[in-house]
């Protein structure tokens, strides 16, 4: 018996040693996730792309440096309360331009941006006796693009990523459908399609030049990166229009109009408690 | 050996089951697919020879290059026109028809991609 | 050794039968999920997870529990165990499988699964549960095989099987560990971040796992001639009631630090599944039942294995005392704790969760398979011990 305890202390001092080396190895992979260094690197350290991409090499490009962007938006809530149908306005418009389906079933429903009470959109500021203005007008709430996502994190297949320009991107070929950046959302902004999204679809009146989804992923609101890449603005943005609810830009650009908007103004976010950074802001 | 009375017409019977779908075809594969050409277009993104063995590693490549690294530039010469990387905004532009053009050799050969359960095909 | 298990009497057949009929309807329910979609569950936008994913948490403690048996007879050289730790061992395997099946019965795109490894993410938390319940499989399949060979042929398992069976110790505490940090690593899930879910966990986990072992040691013993030996199974009933003790102690932290800190989204959940959550003026409270059928089981359960007379003298208080705690501690783990996390929704919202039969058959079925294997499992273990004797 004796020797057998010894034979295990050997093991379990082995394992140890490995163990502290494993942990060297984590923390490589996991520099460069905290959103201070995020901001300040300029380019991304090659060690966090490296790892567990030697699959790309067979013929799947990867992420690339990052372009030191990071896209934002601010919604002014003022602007909402002077133009009430507005909302519904860029509501339908985002998911026409995006063919969300519409499901009557509130069990299959599926959504990118749409709108909530103040209470639900800002659970932690207190409420006891809301003032009028914020309590019949609802606000806007869509993806946060968070600059330190957790859903990024959660994502076990990389599907769900965020891309140069900081907008948190799905790659709906890749998603398995685990549901757990749903999970790890604080915001309740994630939808999963049950069903065949095309039956909640009208197929002879679909935006043509843009996919729909397949039944068993996960969608949400993807800042317009197919607009925003040609260089226009979100469908949201341009919606809005002269109204200036909605201002979209990059939050690491001094010279941007959005960042003057957030100089000029009280701006708030959701659940900063959550520690998630995002990269929307409102103007109650 | 043992049992060869059985062993030997078991492997018989297997092996004309496995080669059945040959046998019961006379050994022909089959009219070869005519996909459908473009008419006024005679140039593609590759040679015609490319095109047809690596169309699928070319769209993967396009779709992570567009998705993954978000680079949406027209950079994809065909003739003296530059396109955007895009099955459903370049591609379909010329070949019209996914019934007449994708769907005969995919038949034929007994592949079933899923690009078109996202992505939209030309309304014919 | 499997012709171990193809020898049985007339119940043995057709408790297999009874399973696999389970089996085939859920077989049939799958195929229908399969081709519309996770649709056919009760699972919404705002209750993304629902029965697999509990029955998968509640399933990774089974198979961690087993190392009750392991532990204690293999650094501690605790002899009386050495006819039970096989069935410790075998009921890994089977709960293990079962968990990986709810997992893949889960997946929007179950052809896809092979992406975890082909696009790896190492900062995911699921990467690191796949990577230790398949891991934790293995150890087990091979320690249970090998030690099983071994005691068949009579003569002492080899030497380089120490070092797996070594390795599965920790192994059984990392699945239930980074099982519990799929839920604790969220952010804004107040009722998941919790630090004391890992530890809360473990010792449910440590309490179901040995409650099954001797239940099913009950079983066997009147079934066939396996005899697990009093002492053995005395030992394991001391094991579960100070690990159900200290899973019922870390609830009533739970509470503490809700209701007495009183931080609304501690007490949110809390408060739906045990008295009921109000919202707008109607009364969400479908788990209650629940909550309180996993107290007063818990209750009875302690209270059967802790007097002498039922726990040490009637074979049938005892069974019962173990399977009130096993049944209790899935109603905390398999049902409350796993639904009531979304509850309320981000958006402040409360949507109540109700399986469909589609689902509910599928879960069934599994459950169905996890046993047939463990029958079959079971059975080859007993053959092998009679075989010596």
């Amino acid at each position: 018996m004796d020797k057998k305890r010894r034979d295990f202390l050997k093991i379990a001092g082995v394992t140890t040693l490995a163990g502290l080396g494993g942990t060297t190895v984590v923390d490589r992979l996991v520099s460069g996730s905290s959103p201070v260094q995020a901001r300040a690197a300029q380019e991304v350290d090659p060690a966090e792309h490296g790892a567990g991409e030697q699959t790309a090499a067979a013929g799947h490009g990867e992420e690339v440096v990052k372009s030191g962007n990071r896209l934002g938006m601010v919604v002014d809530l003022r602007k909402f309360r002077e133009h009430p149908e507005l909302l519904e306005k860029v509501r339908q418009a985002c998911h026409a331009e995006h063919n969300v389906p519409d499901f009557p079933n509130k069990k299959d429903v599926i959504k990118w941006i749409w709108p909530t009470g103040f209470e639900n959109a800002f659970p932690e500021h207190s409420t006891y006796h809301l003032n009028e203005s914020s309590e019949d007008n609802k606000v806007p709430v869509f993806c946060n693009h968070c600059d330190s996502p957790p859903c990024v994190k959660a994502c076990p297949t990389r599907a769900t990523f965020k891309n140069k320009d900081g907008i948190v991107a799905m790659d709906y070929h890749r998603c398995i459908g685990c549901r757990f950046c749903m999970a790890a959302c604080p915001y309740g902004m994630r939808s999963f399609n049950w069903r065949d999204p095309r039956a909640g679809l009208d197929m002879n009146n679909i935006n043509r030049r843009f996919p729909t989804r397949m039944r068993g992923v996960v969608e949400k609101c993807n800042f317009c990166a197919e607009r925003v890449g040609l260089g226009e603005q979100p469908k949201c943005v341009e919606v809005c229009g002269e109204t200036k609810a909605m201002i979209f830009g990059n939050l690491n650009d001094p010279e941007s109009e959005i960042r003057k908007v957030l100089k000029e103004n009280f701006t708030i976010q959701r659940k900063p408690s959550a520690g998630t950074h995002p990269s929307v802001f409102y103007i109650v | 050996m043992y049992d060869s009375g059985k062993i030997i017409p078991g492997l018989i019977i297997f092996v004309l089951f496995i080669t059945f779908p040959i046998w019961y075809n006379h050994g022909d594969a089959g009219a070869v697919p005519q996909p459908e050409l473009p008419k006024n277009v005679k140039e593609c993104v590759l040679p015609i020879t490319e095109m047809r063995s690596d169309h699928m590693q070319l769209l993967n490549e396009w779709r992570d290059i567009v998705l993954r690294t978000g680079d949406r530039s027209f950079d994809v010469k065909i003739g003296d026109k530059m396109y955007q990387k895009s099955l459903m905004n370049t591609c379909m532009e010329c070949h019209t028809s996914k019934k007449k053009f994708c769907d005969t050799c995919h038949t034929y050969a007994s592949v079933k991609p899923y690009c078109w359960d996202c992505h939209l095909a030309p309304v014919e | 050794m499997f012709e171990k298990a193809l020898k049985g009497n007339n119940y043995y057949w057709m408790w297999l039968a009874f399973l696999g009929t389970f089996i085939g309807i859920a077989a049939i329910c799958y195929v229908r999920q399969f081709n519309y979609g996770l649709g056919l569950t009760g699972m919404s936008r705002d209750v993304s997870w629902g029965l697999y994913i509990s029955q998968f948490t509640f399933l990774v403690g089974v198979a961690a529990g087993g190392v009750m048996v392991v532990l204690p007879y293999y650094i501690h050289n605790y002899k009386e165990f050495a006819k039970i730790t096989i069935l410790g061992e075998f009921l890994a395997i089977a709960a293990l499988l079962m968990c990986l099946s709810f997992i893949v019965v889960d997946l929007g795109q179950p052809m896809r699964m092979l992406n975890v490894i082909f696009h790896a993410q190492p900062k995911s938390m699921l990467f690191y549960d796949m990577l230790v319940l398949n891991g934790y499989l293995f150890l087990n399949i091979i320690c249970g095989w090998v030690i099983l060979t071994s005691e068949r042929k009579e003569v002492p398992p080899p030497k380089w099987i120490y070092f797996f069976v070594y390795l599965s110790i920790p192994f059984a505490v990392s699945i239930h560990t980074v099982t519990a940090m799929l839920y604790c690593g969220l952010p804004g899930r107040h009722f998941w971040l919790s630090a004391i879910v890992a530890p809360r966990f473990l010792a449910s986990a440590f309490a179901a796992g040995p409650a099954f072992i001797v239940v099913a040691a009950l079983i066997l013993k009147r079934v066939s001639h396996f005899d697990a030996g009093k002492k053995a199974i005395d030992k394991l009933v001391t094991i579960i009631i100070y690990a159900a003790l200290v899973n019922v102690f870390f609830v009533g932290l739970e509470f503490f630090v809700g209701y007495y800190s009183n931080m609304p989204g501690h007490i949110a959940t809390l408060q739906y599944l045990f008295f009921g959550l109000e919202h707008n003026g109607h009364m969400y409270n479908n788990l209650v039942p629940f909550m309180w059928g996993f107290v007063v089981l818990f209750i009875i359960g302690i209270t059967l294995l802790s007097i002498p007379y039922t726990r040490r003298h009637n074979d049938f208080w005892l069974g019962a005392g173990a399977a009130a705690i096993f049944i209790s501690f899935w109603l905390d783990k398999g049902v409350g704790f796993v639904l009531g996390g979304f509850v309320p929704t981000p958006l402040e919202e409360v949507v109540e969760y109700y399986p469909t039969a589609n689902e509910i058959f599928i879960t069934i079925g599994v459950w169905a398979m996890g046993f047939f294997v463990l029958t079959v499992l079971y059975k080859i273990a007993i053959g092998v011990e009679q075989e010596i004797e």
